[in-house]
């Protein structure tokens, strides 16, 4: 089997996946409880609203109607209607929560890979030493602390009595973006002027191919440059395209990611604010995951340096610096990164409590805030678009791992 | 060249003595070791495995693996006494000074880089003024020395078959043109026909490059006719050391004797292959006295209590054993 | 075969007691201390109730102000309700060990049986629940627990069941693949061939050398499992306020972060720490020593 046919047969295979999943989120919510309508009322009101509730939401359907209208409205991207009085869309809510989420949940795993990969790593190479066992104490303790624990102590230090950070939020009321995050909110200029200043967009996208290619270091004139200058001309060409289309729309959401819209911005500030709103929770979450991390790494690392081609680059004469990464990590990273994607639904479970913690406002914060409210179709909404979202980060490392190996051809 | 001054030996292992250290106790896996190779000379290293061939072979490059210690001796490469280097130093010499063949290439290539990938990383870390293209060039060159094409140089290791790969190893060991080359039981992991050849290519290679050549191995019918010298080890012990012609004619250790008569001949229409009876000893626990005691047919009873010498029987011809040791002192005496 | 060999021995030798775990180097001591952990927390749960100064459930057993510090009268503090945190930390490890004991009863009972008939038929039925089993795998695990425990309402045994959901996968998953070997190897296949009944083999000749590999994902999964009820606690589904729970004091201390009230979240959250992590001790130790690594 070669990779195309490869990730045919894991998309198709994803498929029966989701739809069982979908059905039983669907059983859960419409068949464990009874009436969710009943429980959400706690039999406290009265039967005409309830009944109305019902009607809204289409509870009263035939089974099989709703479980129809419901993929249906998946299929749409509609994740139904809200118990909340104003029966607002589930879906407009968890689209505009999910980039907090998102933006957490990036820094947290970058948090988590260096500290893992390198405290991994360090654990391996001194095997059996005292470094190794500080090392894998602090890798089981990790793991063993409830995370919203540990980011309630870090909280206690760092925000509440040495008052470094801030105690809770995403950044200063006075700094949050009116309804979505707008990008060049600035008068309009013309695509000429658009142009210029894409210029340096070019130059390092050009740079950054000339690196790669001169890295390959194989006939690298006079194909190579023609290359790059093809990703210097296409890079350019396609920033300036999208930086004037925006300005032209007069602004679009970019990426919801207040680090990243405040660098967009050019606002350092508030990009210092963001990060610092951003550092506590992230360092929760990602110390939460580094013990996993620690462990996979150490025991990858352990079995990849006794293998024969570690020795035999030892024996070249290769600096250890390089048989150590180039040589041992870099195949002991493919194992690690599967077992990174698996970790993708530890993330997310972190995240709901790390978010509760911090009063972080993504969709943990949503989930938790729907449940106090007994609010069963956003439940449902939310533990849908979960599922999902960890299904296709799966299938995406999963085909990833599948090109970076060259030895896996299936 | 003046052939006056005194050259020190290319590579001379001295009283080598190798431990490893594990938890029910330490295991003498080389015992006081010593032999030197000259330029242009092939060290035949025969035993069977757990005789310390292959510790003895790493340990001159100073990667026993762990728990293993070099407890005593020397190892001089061009003079240098390399047991005492720092890590740093010691790297330098690898790859440079000495390569190294493991047993199988089926594992022995960084799966993840290209053939290339790995001799511009090699001639780069000790030669770091060569360009990549430069170092490229070399390693085509070395490929093609090999019998292997050199367009190749793109693939990745598992695109070649085994006894390509082990082709491909040897290019690396000698891509540096180091004094010494070692080669651990090259041949083991290949089919027989393959075996042939790549011996035949180190043999080639030697002549050409005008390196020193230690093939470990546990088939001693593989050394004897390829091989200057040849060492025997038992159980960590040298037992018998000359050269080839000289071990295939007068072999006199029993233990030597025995491996010569399990080779097949098919010159000879009814031999009858004898096998050494018993196994090797516990090297966590050894006899007391000779190692082989317990195996040999001609043990005497000094063999089991004192450790027999190693005499010369005659010029370069040693042997560790009693038998021997009783001869040349009654020869003495005469 | 030699790893049967090996876990046959293993057995063989654990049951006559902890003291030979002591010279099996880092894994033997792990098993040894946290056995010795989750044997005292045990040991304090049960005994708690009659050691404690207060009711651990009556409020107001201080005097205001609440929450007040540790001192001689209360040396771990009040909370907000004015409740003795010591008597709360000695009786209020029995919700997490009921409910981690409890799912990890139900996953044996669930898990274990599909997993050993459903690879032991093979063919459609195999097919089919490993598909079930790999959604409910591939699901993010606080999520689904969240969801059922949410439908199902308050109280120990939903709880259990909505975590079991969770871990039954890893159950079956694991017996699975263990049966998928051990029908293969010579002495299963050498049964049938004398003719012994498709049942007796199941229950004679394989489920026994599953079960080491089952005692290892238990203990493991008692540590996830008390981890995930904290989390169910947390986000406000847990028990309740009429019993004593460590998760339930944690969650009520986070509304007193702000006043740097320590004692009402350090001490509770150490108790989850110790508990989980005295679990994943026995869980690691034990993997370690019944799938012994070749050393050198």
């Amino acid at each position: 089997m070669d990779l195309r046919s490869y990730i045919v047969a894991r998309v198709l295979l994803m498929i029966p996946m989701i739809f069982l999943l979908l059905s039983i989120v669907f059983l859960i919510v419409r068949v464990v409880p009874g009436d969710p309508v009943l429980l959400h009322f706690e039999k406290k009101a009265s039967e005409e609203a309830m009944a109305e509730m019902r009607r809204e939401l289409r509870l009263d359907q035939p089974l099989h109607v709703q479980y129809f209208e419901y993929l249906a409205g998946l299929l749409r991207g509609d994740l139904g209607k809200s118990m909340a009085p104003g029966r607002d869309s589930i879906s407009q809510h968890i689209f505009s929560a999910f980039p907090a989420t998102l933006e957490l949940a990036l820094f947290s795993i970058l948090i988590a890979v260096g500290i893992g990969i390198l405290l991994g790593v360090r654990a391996s190479t001194s095997y059996n030493s005292v470094q190794d066992h500080v090392i894998r104490v602090f890798g089981t303790v990790i793991y063993a602390i409830p995370v919203f624990f540990l980011g309630m102590i870090l909280l206690l230090v760092f925000s509440i009595y040495l008052k470094w950070f801030p105690a809770g939020g995403r950044i200063k009321p006075l700094m949050e973006p009116e309804g979505l995050t707008f990008y060049f909110s600035k008068p309009a200029g013309g695509f000429v002027q658009v142009f210029t200043w894409s210029f340096p967009v070019g130059l390092i996208s050009w740079a950054i191919s000339l690196v790669a290619l001169k890295r390959k270091a194989i006939k690298f004139w006079p194909k190579g440059l023609l290359i790059s200058l093809l990703v210097l001309s296409a890079g350019w060409i396609v920033y300036a395209y999208f930086a004037w289309h925006l300005m032209f729309r007069g602004g679009l959401h970019i990426t919801g990611l207040y680090t990243i819209d405040s660098l967009l911005d050019g606002n350092v500030v508030k990009f210092v604010e963001a990060v610092r709103y951003l550092f506590l929770p992230s360092l929760t979450l990602g110390l939460m995951l580094s013990g996993v991390f620690i462990r996979l790494t150490r025991s990858n690392m352990l079995e990849t340096l006794r293998l024969d081609f570690v020795t035999a680059a030892r024996a070249r004469g290769l600096k250890e610096s390089s048989v150590v990464y180039g040589y041992a990590l870099r195949n002991a990273f493919l194992p690690i990164l599967t077992m990174m994607g698996l970790q993708f639904a530890m993330l997310l479970g972190g995240a709901i409590l790390t978010e509760t913690t911090f009063s972080w406002p993504g969709l943990g914060r949503y989930l938790v805030d729907r449940i106090s409210f007994r609010d069963y179709t956003a439940i449902q909404g939310a533990v849908i678009f979960f599922g999902i979202l960890v299904a296709v980060v799966n299938l995406v490392v999963d085909i990833l791992y599948a090109y970076l190996d060259p030895r896996i051809r299936f | 060249m003046n052939d006056d001054v005194i050259s020190l030996p290319l590579l001379e292992v001295d009283s080598l003595t190798v431990d490893y250290r594990t938890r029910d106790g330490d295991i003498r896996a080389v015992n006081n070791l010593s032999f030197a190779l000259e330029k242009g000379e092939t060290l035949g290293l025969v035993g069977e495995s757990g005789s310390g061939k292959s510790t003895l072979g790493l340990s001159i490059i100073q990667l026993v693996p762990v728990p293993g210690v070099i407890v005593n001796g020397h190892v001089r490469i061009d003079g240098v006494d390399v047991v005492r280097l720092s890590d740093e130093e010691m790297r330098a010499i690898r790859g440079k000074n000495v390569g190294f063949v493991f047993q199988d290439p089926m594992t022995s290539l960084n799966p993840v880089k290209k053939v290339g990938a790995h001799f511009i990383e090699l001639i780069r870390t000790h030669e770091p003024n060569v360009t990549e293209a430069e170092a490229l060039e070399r390693a085509q060159k070395t490929l093609n020395d090999v019998g292997i094409l050199p367009e190749r140089i793109n693939d990745y290791p598992h695109q070649f078959s085994g006894g390509m790969r082990q082709r491909i190893m040897i290019a690396l060991a000698i891509a540096l043109n180091p004094g010494v080359v070692i080669a651990d039981e090259p041949t083991t992991a290949l089919d027989v026909i393959v075996q042939a050849k790549i011996l035949d290519l180190l043999k080639n290679l030697r002549d050409t490059y005008g390196m020193a050549l230690i093939l470990i191995t546990h088939d001693l019918s593989i050394v004897l006719e390829r091989c200057d010298k040849i060492i025997v080890m038992y159980a960590g012990n040298l037992v018998e050391y000359a050269t080839g012609t000289e071990l295939h004619s007068h072999p006199r250790h029993p233990y030597t004797q025995g491996l010569l008569q399990s080779i097949p001949n098919i010159e000879l229409a009814e031999q009858k292959l004898e096998a050494i009876p018993g196994s090797p000893p516990n090297l966590l626990n050894p006899p007391k006295g000779c190692r082989f005691w317990l195996r040999c047919s001609e043990a005497g009873e000094n063999c089991e209590t004192e450790e027999p010498p190693i005499v010369e029987v005659s010029p370069g011809h040693f042997v560790r054993c009693f038998k021997e040791a009783d001869k040349s002192e009654r020869n003495r005496k005469r | 075969m030699p790893k049967l060999e090996i876990k046959r021995s293993f057995l063989a030798r654990f049951i006559p007691g902890l003291a030979s775990l002591t010279k099996r180097g880092s894994a033997g001591w792990m098993t040894i201390i946290g056995s010795g952990i989750v044997l005292s927390m045990v040991l304090m749960t049960v005994l708690g109730p009659w050691f404690s100064p207060y009711d651990p459930t009556a409020i107001n057993v201080s005097p205001p102000p609440n929450p007040s510090p540790p001192s001689g009268d209360f040396p771990l503090g009040t909370n907000l309700l004015g409740q003795d945190m010591l008597s709360r930390i000695l009786c209020g490890g029995s919700v997490m060990i009921q409910v981690a004991l409890l799912s990890v009863l139900f996953c044996f009972i669930i898990g274990v049986p599909v997993g050993l008939l459903a690879s032991y038929a093979g063919g459609m039925i195999d097919r089919i629940s490993t598909l079930v089993m790999d959604s409910f795998y591939a699901f993010p695990g606080l999520v689904l627990a969240i969801a059922i425990a949410a439908m199902m309402g308050r109280g120990v045994v939903n709880m259990a069941l909505s975590i079991a959901v969770v871990y039954v996968p890893s159950y079956f998953r694991m017996v699975r693949s263990q049966v998928l070997t051990i029908k293969e190897l010579p002495y299963t296949e050498a049964a049938r061939a004398t003719g012994a009944k498709g049942q007796t083999v199941l229950l004679r000749y394989i489920l026994p050398n599953v079960v080491p590999s089952i005692v290892v994902v238990a203990t493991v999964n008692f540590a996830d499992a008390i981890l995930t009820a904290a989390g169910l606690t947390f986000v406000g589904l847990g028990v309740g306020i009429d019993v004593p729970d460590w998760g339930w004091d944690l969650t009520q201390g986070r509304q007193l972060l702000p006043s740097g009230s320590w004692w009402v979240i350090t001490f509770p959250g150490i108790m989850i720490l110790l508990l989980a992590l005295g679990f994943t001790l026995v869980g690691e130790g034990l993997s370690e020593l019944l799938t012994p690594r070749l050393e050198r």
